[in-house]
């Protein structure tokens, strides 16, 4: 099952990458580098979906106290932060051809990094915590707090911009987006999609094994 | 109701006569913010428009760090003489132990506070007497945020290996909107106008304070509960 949908989600990127650099037009403006979008979009789409789950895993174990819910959020935040980075640096690879720079202190941009942040201290206090229990309560608490936070920090941030200068960057998206580049968004997410599920079901298969190793 | 907030009160008594017994905390929490002071000092150079351009954010800049050191420092007395059983077993509701900590904390960070804006104005050569009242609003709205993340991260770190860094790299992402509202209402503020210019920020500090504080209340049993 699990295997059927590591060969699904292949088959879906191979599609996915033929379709970017195959099907999809030239973009007028800025050229060949706008591909990258097929990448930075879903990523951060998937990113979302991830940090979604870990909200869902959290609560789910608090109210039950079954470590199945657990797995569910660390099998969906691993991936999350992989994604999340994934985003960043396909975000940067972008903008340096486009805005000129790796990075600049836009809203989103670091909205997605302080995201970043938040899910890797996660991260690294799942891994200073060694009996299952406790590590999944913990996890649940920081999990809760994080999600609890993101439309705070998207309006600070948003806000923090915004009072300090008006945004210099353009978004140099055709803005009704053409059918064969809105077709190629969706293909790709549809594989990033299921490139994360299926890491979900493979870490969660991990995070079985080692409790029943370890208990 | 008035049962528990009186757990929560014992909870306050007890840390605070603690701390007046050991001095363990507040007194070299209050040199480690003079210290913080020279340290800016010498990282920015002798002019004085620089510091003064750069003073909300390094208000703040010290206040987080006093309370990266404080707050995680919190929960760390209960480690002593098994003291955390004694918190575990206590009846009812838990959340009144998380409320009775974040009031000492706050009252800790409010005397922090206090003394780093009498010794800024000193070191800098400042006048903030004027905008104090405004300020006063910013950095108790600032202050709540602040603490309500830090009890409840710092009852977590208090029980886990490598606690010192992992409290910091928890707690600052955490705080980044705390940190940005209470920055951008405090320049507003020194910058002589009323508080109406900032209450985009306010509300915002006060809307993070609110879900900090609910979150923290409904998960801290979950924290406390058996190492």
């Amino acid at each position: 099952m699990t295997r059927a949908l590591g060969w699904l989600a292949a088959l879906a990127l191979v599609i996915g990458l033929g379709a970017a650099f195959g099907y999809a037009p030239r973009e007028a403006v800025q050229g060949n580098v706008q591909r990258i979008m097929y990448l930075h979009v879903p990523a951060v789409l998937t990113a979302y979906l991830a940090f979604a789950l870990v909200f869902a895993g959290s609560l789910g174990y608090l109210f039950t106290r079954r470590l199945g819910w657990d797995r569910l959020a660390v099998a969906a935040a691993e991936p999350g932060v992989l994604f999340t980075g994934l985003t960043i640096v396909s975000g940067s690879i972008w903008g340096k051809p486009t805005w000129g720079t790796w990075w600049t202190w836009d809203a989103r941009l670091t909205s997605t990094a302080v995201l970043f942040l938040v899910y890797v201290g996660y991260l690294l206090l799942r891994g200073m915590v060694d009996e299952p229990d406790r590590r999944a309560r913990y996890a649940a608490v920081v999990g809760i707090l994080g999600a609890a936070n993101i439309p705070i920090v998207h309006f600070s941030v948003k806000w923090w911009r915004a009072l300090h200068q008006p945004s210099t960057i353009l978004g140099p998206e055709p803005s009704p987006i053409a059918a064969p580049i809105a077709l190629t968004l969706l293909v790709n997410w549809i594989a990033f999609t299921l490139l994360f599920l299926y890491f979900l079901a493979r870490r969660a298969e991990i995070a079985r094994l080692e409790e029943s190793h370890a208990g | 109701m008035s049962a528990y907030l009186r757990r929560a009160w014992i909870v306050v008594w007890k840390d605070v006569l603690t701390e007046r017994r050991s001095k363990e905390s507040l007194n070299a929490l209050l040199f480690f913010s003079v210290l913080l002071l020279f340290i800016f000092q010498f990282a920015l150079g002798p002019e004085r428009a620089r510091v003064e351009t750069a003073l909300p954010g390094l208000l703040w800049l010290g206040f987080i760090l006093a309370g990266v050191l404080g707050l995680g420092r919190s929960f760390l007395v209960e480690q002593e003489n098994d003291c955390w059983e004694g918190l575990v077993l206590t009846p009812g509701d838990k959340s009144a132990i998380y409320l009775g900590k974040l009031a000492g904390n706050v009252l800790v960070m409010a005397v922090v506070e206090a003394a780093l804006l009498v010794l800024f104005p000193v070191f800098f050569g400042l006048d903030l007497t004027g905008a104090l009242p405004r300020l006063v609003v910013v950095l108790a709205l600032g202050t709540l945020g602040l603490a309500a993340v830090g009890t409840l991260f710092g009852a977590i770190t208090a029980q886990v290996r490598a606690r010192e860094l992992l409290f910091p790299v928890l707690l600052l992402p955490a705080q980044v909107p705390v940190l940005l509202g209470a920055v951008s209402a405090t320049e507003i503020v020194l910058a002589g106008q009323p508080l109406a210019e900032a209450a985009q920020w306010l509300k915002l500090l006060a809307a993070a304070d609110v879900v900090y504080l609910v979150v923290g209340l409904l998960t801290f049993e979950f924290v406390l509960e058996g190492a």
